[in-house]
């Protein structure tokens, strides 16, 4: 009886303890929405200003003053074109690398992961005046090529070794059959396992692009024609070089740049069951 | 020796190698090369305009920097956010948000989630931008101190790296939270409810059982947080331009000072190598950290 006394006890204090819990998380949320909040309501908003509150009246005007070549269709197609030729690069060299390393054992697999590992954590930040420098000798500074190049190189690391973990979850014994069958390393990597791992490929590639999709610096300072920006830098001139700024156009801008990563995250995560494995898959 | 004439077992080895040749090559080419080129121009009095030669000065810029009052304060500077933001923001913070989504109902904790999560995920500039009307004197935060009658004042220009450290707190609490999320769920719940039911209360478990679990998790996110806020740039960029002043001024922005605007290029980058050691030492603790999993 007296067990059962603490057992009740125990419950009550759960569900006391879990108010208390929601109560905590619905305040930092709060706090955390209060910088989103200003983005959505601004940009609905036809006289928008630095603070949260209620719009004047709702509009799409922000998003019609916007919705030019010039301020948004160039630098969207820009982004993709960098960001998007960089992660297939990525993807694919990542793929093609993991493969030996998750299934043939060598005595350089653990110097090179540990390498890779290595590389993976380095500010890639610090780096940037060595490479425009470099750049500007080799004659690849503000070309796409080149700015597309170094991306994959800086994302590289990274994706080799998830690529290589979730690679390592693919059970060999598949593989054998194909191989006394007479199939190639390409020909198992590109028809079994690939295949087996397509939650492991769309984490890598959504990761690789959402990294560079955000990424600010690189083409900052690797880009110099504005006709070739992205919209990570051409928002930036949108903003600075028009000494009265219109909020309200900036955060239109601001959600269209923004929602093609937010898409794809929801869909990995939905995919995963959940947003932690980026989490879990980066812990090791 | 040709690959043709190798013997057969070397062949092999080298036949399975060859996939990861064309990651190797663009490592190499685009990483490894910087860096190696950053090492030697670290050493030379390179310049962007107006010199046809550099030469080879020898650790000149390194002393150079140590004399520079500006470095240092950008050196003080980083410290300052390295600490505020990663340390102690986003690191405890991030524990705490997983510590209480283990306890909250589901909608509340898919709520917070997806909140944090959206701020993390965002592109560095937009954040940027967020959290400057967030700050900024006509902004929201003055507007809250005002409804609550607190004083308020620019923060921007009084408190910049108080503001950039927020923003990065912002910015990047997500990671700790699913690292800490990821950590916490492998915890078997019988220790815990062992410990409830012997009557140890909230704070204990967590000091006694919690943490001490998931030390190492501790350790990979302090590491990875770092890492991270040592290479800030866009956001502080987009707030303050390092500014007032150099108030703000991070090393990395001190190094793009020193390349664009004052044309050092050899300067700047010995800046850089001196952050990316600090990069390396950090990284190579990682790996020590992850050492037993590889």
């Amino acid at each position: 009886m007296a067990l059962n006394h603490l057992g009740l006890a125990l419950t009550d204090r759960r569900r006391g303890r879990r108010l208390a819990a929601d109560a905590g998380l619905l305040v930092l949320a709060a706090a955390f929405m209060l910088p989103l909040a200003w983005v959505v309501l601004s940009a609905l908003d036809p006289r928008a200003d630095l603070r949260v509150k209620a719009p004047d009246g709702l509009t799409l005007d922000n998003f019609d003053a916007i919705l030019t070549s010039d301020v948004t269709f160039t630098p969207l197609l820009n982004s993709l074109i960098l960001c998007g030729s960089a992660t297939l690069l990525t993807v694919v060299c990542a793929a093609l690398a993991a493969y030996p390393l998750s299934r043939f054992r060598s005595r350089l697999n653990r110097p090179f992961l540990l390498t890779i590992i290595f590389a993976t954590s380095l500010p890639i930040t610090a780096i940037m005046v060595p490479v425009y420098a470099l750049f500007v000798q080799v004659d690849l500074i503000d070309t796409m090529q080149g700015t597309i190049l170094f991306f994959a190189a800086s994302q590289l690391p990274f994706a080799i070794w998830l690529m290589k973990n979730f690679m390592d979850g693919v059970p060999k014994e598949l593989e054998e059959a194909a191989w006394t069958d007479g199939a190639s390393s390409l020909q198992s990597l590109v028809r079994i396992v690939l295949p087996l791992m397509g939650p492991g490929v769309s984490v890598v590639t959504v990761f690789s692009f959402v990294m560079m999709w955000g990424n600010f610096f690189v083409p900052f300072m690797l880009l110099l024609t504005p006709d070739q920006m992205p919209a990570a830098v051409s928002i930036n001139e949108f903003f600075g070089n028009r000494g009265m700024v219109a909020y309200g156009q900036l955060a239109a801008f601001s959600i269209i740049y923004s929602t093609p990563v937010i898409l794809l995250y929801v869909l990995v995560a939905r995919r995963l069951g959940g947003g932690f494995a980026l989490g879990g898959a980066v812990k090791g | 020796m040709t690959t043709a004439s190798a013997p057969p077992k070397l062949r092999r080895s080298l036949v399975r190698a060859l996939p990861v040749s064309p990651a190797l090559i663009v490592l190499l080419l685009f990483l490894a090369g910087p860096i190696v080129y950053c090492v030697w121009i670290a050493f030379t009095d390179l310049r962007l305009t107006g010199q046809a030669q550099s030469s080879f000065v020898g650790f000149e810029n390194f002393r150079e920097a140590f004399g520079d009052e500006e470095f240092l304060n950008a050196v003080w500077l980083t410290l300052v956010f390295t600490v505020l933001s990663s340390l102690i923001g986003q690191n405890t913070l991030g524990l705490a948000l997983a510590a209480l989504m283990q306890r909250a109902s589901k909608p509340v904790r898919t709520l917070t989630g997806g909140i944090v999560i959206t701020a993390w995920v965002l592109p560095e500039v937009v954040a940027g931008f967020l959290l400057y009307a967030f700050f900024r004197r006509e902004g929201t935060l003055n507007a809250i101190l005002g409804w609550l009658h607190l004083p308020s004042q620019n923060w921007l220009f009084t408190l910049p790296i108080l503001a950039v450290s927020f923003a990065n707190v912002w910015r990047g609490t997500a990671f700790s939270m699913l690292v800490y999320s990821a950590a916490l769920n492998e915890i078997p719940k019988e220790i815990t409810e062992a410990a409830e039911v012997d009557g140890a209360g909230g704070w204990r478990r967590m000091w006694h059982i919690t943490l001490p679990m998931i030390r190492r998790s501790i350790g990979t996110n302090l590491m990875l947080n770092t890492l991270q806020t040592l290479s800030v740039f866009g956001l502080i960029w987009v707030m303050t331009r390092g500014g007032p002043g150099d108030k703000s001024q991070t090393l990395p922005l001190f190094m793009y000072e020193q390349a664009f605007q004052n044309s050092l290029i050899g300067y700047a980058t010995a800046v850089a190598l001196l952050l990316l050691l600090v990069g390396s030492l950090f990284s190579l603790v990682y790996i020590r950290l992850l050492r037993t999993e590889v």
